[in-house]
């Protein structure tokens, strides 16, 4: 008897360790970046484009990069939703669900959402050759609208079969067509579809293979889609690998300020569920 | 009336065509990243590519050896580290912690899933590699950067844990209450119940999940590129560096044009990370569809 | 029967993931009467109910053939418009599904989509049915609150407004009242008889003293064929076949 307890005690404590450890990483992840980033986080960071010699230790900051990320997100994501709403919408209201075409395009947008963003960025990359496009602003959102796509579709699909097939029913019921069926669900799931926005621009901010090949750097701030874009994650990248200490301080703050703006993401989305949920069904 | 019925139609009809497009994205990525590796392929068999070790674009030789191993290596860490800690910490979640506690571990967990990998990367270099060479390392060798397969392992391992906590959840979800009460009620204990009857039935879905999350690790490139060293060259010791695959893609790009055949070689590494990553993927969705299937 | 059948079933199968849910169903249901679809759980009253409305029409296992007459109109025919047919039916299902909107809403919608657009129009048609279901002085002063504040007994007495305000002929009720208490019970049942006078009623129920109360016909439906249809009283207290007569004496089910 005494045994078995022993063993439940031993592996509770080992839970306990583990749990700690994986929790734990978050603070510790976080707190790192908080205490070496902090200290060069001045405002000039945040509102100035890098001068030039900025790699080497001159003034600057890396307003470039966040303008650009800011807008790859905003446009993929915007360019995601165009997609993916349609598509949604035809798998859970046009289609038969269990025929072969929903089979099929559940199976591929599940493949899809599988890829890593490295194999996105290294097609995008062949798309652009092929269109005789140059590294641009418009290339890294195309590439990663492909990229958020599957997280969009997954993400909608889901809310999607948690409305009760009785509410469709009932719209059918009362002769309803298909869209004017779809447009009713849709109300009643519009928090699902902000948060799959949040979390579709929260991936596209955040993720370096997908722009690396296609949208370029530069120290300015784009002003047409074709022109190369800088992106946060790549700042961080460069900056880090450089020799100068006061370089590599500046791509911890770099690194601080993504941190930052990703908490603040996530903050919206666990807001946004919350608030909603109060008026459901 | 008619316009009504003229509308759903028409929106029918470009619904579908989007969906197809969309759909038919997989396989344009499979056909794009085929086309574009041919040249390597005219004068190099599959074989003499995935076995060679020697790695000279400028001389013409590509092997994939090293790269794929160093694959192998830094993902087989993070599953060795992260399999264990977070089967154990989400049977702690499920069965043990009180809501007190539940209320904060989870936020941290899902909160770790949304952070950016360059993030991870950062955190890898200020953190661990320092921690390898300082305290770990020298308990081995004489010397190391600390940039190394143990390092990437390391900052994987992190990076997939939520994936892991989450799918081993929904699957610990699945298993009834009432088998749970049936074995607790034949007077065993918590943790014998978990061991002989919870970690049965979910033995299929851990393994799922564990397949999932090869498949995560075996894709993320930037976390992992900035702590492995990228050294071409076979890795012999968890200490030594390692060069990944998306490591290698993401490095080269730059010169990918300048020197021959090196885009026909990257892109062609592409599409082996496609088909390795495609088998994975598939192999985890059958085992949870079976699962959910068995559920109904 | 010398009624004219409204619904007209003929050779009616319906299979459902490869199993045969409807054997061979033949049936006419009369006009302007309430019949009532009774049997044991599982074997087929409500498929056969939604199979007037097309209701399966989204599942790509189901599959169904033979014919359904409405007014002398298939609605399987493949040149068949759905919207029209389901637009001739109210269904009112076991649970209340108030949409996500207002009261007003709700009523509102059915007319709204088919093309009616003025707000007197609509005012109009709110108050109508509203009052024809009892509902109008408890909510005519919160018709822009949403309809899911309602209690379960009111929001039941709405969606059969809302599916009134479409001027159907014919209303599929699928166990309606077994979510409701007593008196939200009685309320439907009451109006299902005023109904009556205008519309054909179709109800699937598995309460038999409530199609005793209400019913002109009733149908036994067992494991997917139709063992009698009848005037209620012939079917509850002198049934024909030996199953009725089981089933009405409580011993399958």
């Amino acid at each position: 008897m005494n045994k078995r307890i022993f063993e439940e005690l031993f592996f509770k404590g080992l839970m306990i360790l583990a749990t700690t450890l994986v929790a734990g990483s978050l603070l510790l992840i976080v707190g790192t970046i908080l205490y070496k980033g902090l200290p060069y986080l001045t405002l000039d960071m945040v509102t100035k484009t890098p001068d030039g010699g900025f790699y080497i230790g001159k003034e600057g900051g890396v307003l470039n990069a966040i303008v650009g990320s800011f807008y790859i997100a905003t446009g993929s994501t915007l360019l995601g939703l165009l997609i993916s709403i349609p598509v949604s919408i035809y798998l859970n209201f046009y289609i038969k669900q269990q025929s072969f075409l929903s089979n099929a395009a559940r199976l591929s947008f599940d493949v899809l959402f599988g890829i890593p963003s490295i194999v996105y960025g290294a097609f995008g990359f062949i798309i652009m050759i092929y269109l005789g496009m140059r590294a641009s602003l418009l290339g890294g959102i195309i590439t990663v609208t492909l990229l958020v796509i599957p997280i969009m579709i997954r993400t909608l699909d889901e809310i999607m079969g948690t409305v009760p097939k009785e509410l469709r029913d009932a719209a059918f019921s009362l002769g309803a067509t298909r869209w004017e069926a779809s447009k009713v669900v849709l109300r009643q799931i519009l928090p699902g579809i902000i948060t799959a926005i949040l979390l579709s621009f929260g991936r596209a901010i955040g993720d370096v293979a997908s722009v690396m090949f296609t949208a370029g750097f530069s120290d300015n701030i784009p002003i047409s889609p074709d022109e190369p874009a800088a992106t946060l994650p790549l700042a961080i990248f460069f900056q880090l690998g450089s020799s100068v200490p006061e370089v590599q301080g500046r791509a911890y703050a770099s690194a601080l300020i993504l941190t930052i703006i990703v908490l603040a993401i996530t903050l919206l989305i666990n807001l946004v569920s919350k608030k909603f949920s109060k008026h459901k069904i | 009336m008619q316009w009504r019925l003229v509308k759903d139609k028409s929106l029918s009809k470009i619904m579908l065509l989007l969906t197809v497009v969309t759909l038919s994205l997989v396989l344009f990525i499979a056909v794009g990243l085929y086309y574009r590796s041919i040249p390597i392929l005219q004068n190099n068999s599959w074989g003499s590519l995935l076995g060679s070790s020697v790695w000279e674009p400028i001389k013409g030789n590509f092997g994939f050896f090293p790269f794929i191993m160093g694959t192998l290596w830094v993902t087989l860490i993070a599953i060795v580290i992260a399999l264990p800690l977070c089967l154990l910490t989400t049977i702690y979640i499920k069965e043990y912690a009180p809501s007190s506690v539940k209320k904060v571990i989870i936020p941290l967990v899902n909160i770790l899933a949304g952070i950016p990998p360059v993030i991870f990367g950062v955190w890898g270099v200020l953190f661990i590699v320092p921690l390898i060479q300082k305290y770990i390392a020298p308990s081995f060798v004489e010397f190391s950067t600390g940039y190394s397969v143990l390092a990437g392992g390391i900052v994987l391992a992190v990076m997939i844990s939520p994936l892991i906590v989450s799918i081993i959840t929904e699957v610990f979800n699945t298993i009834p209450q009432e088998l749970k009460d049936a074995s607790l009620s034949l007077g065993s204990t918590k943790w014998e119940t978990i061991k002989k009857v919870v970690l049965k039935k979910a033995k299929p879905g851990i393994i799922a999940a564990t397949v999932l999350a090869i498949s995560r690790a075996f894709g993320e490139t930037i976390a992992v590129l900035m702590v492995c060293g990228n050294v071409p060259k076979v890795p012999h010791s968890v200490l030594d560096p390692g060069y990944p695959l998306p490591a290698l893609i993401a490095n080269n790009y730059g010169e990918m044009l300048s020197i021959p055949l090196y885009d026909s070689a990257l892109l062609y590494a592409a599409l082996i990370l496609f088909i390795i990553i495609l088998f994975f993927n598939l192999i985890s969705r059958i085992i949870l569809h079976r699962l959910e299937r068995k559920q109904n | 029967m010398a009624e004219t059948p409204h619904i007209s079933v003929q050779n009616l199968n319906v299979q459902i993931g490869g199993n045969p849910i409807l054997k061979n169903i033949s049936i006419d249901i009369p006009d302007k009467k309430i019949t009532s679809i009774i049997g044991p759980s599982g074997c087929g009253k409500t498929t056969l109910l939604k199979t007037f409305n097309r209701l399966l029409d989204n599942s790509a296992e189901v599959k169904v053939s033979g014919k359904v007459l409405v007014d002398g109109e298939d609605i399987y025919d493949p040149n068949a418009e759905v919207t029209h047919i389901r637009k001739k039916m109210g269904l009112l299902s076991q649970r209340p599904f108030p949409l996500p909107m207002s009261i007003y809403d709700n009523i509102a919608y059915g007319p709204r989509i088919h093309g009616i657009k003025k707000r007197n129009e609509l005012d109009f048609i709110v108050e109508k049915h509203l009052t024809a279901t009892g509902l109008w002085h408890e909510v005519k002063d919160r018709l822009h609150s949403s309809a899911t504040r309602l209690s379960i007994g009111q929001q039941q007495r709405l969606c059969l407004a809302r599916g009134l305000a479409v001027e159907p002929e014919i209303i599929l009720g699928d166990e309606s009242t077994s979510a409701l208490d007593p008196v939200s019970t009685n309320t439907i049942e009451k109006l299902f008889l005023e109904l009556k006078e205008k519309y054909t009623i179709v109800l699937v129920t598995h309460i038999l003293r409530q199609a005793r109360r209400i019913s002109d016909y009733i149908i036994f439906v067992y494991m997917g064929e139709i063992i009698e249809f009848g005037p209620t009283e012939e079917v509850l207290l002198n049934p024909k076949e030996k199953l009725t007569q089981e089933y009405v004496k409580g011993y399958i089910s």
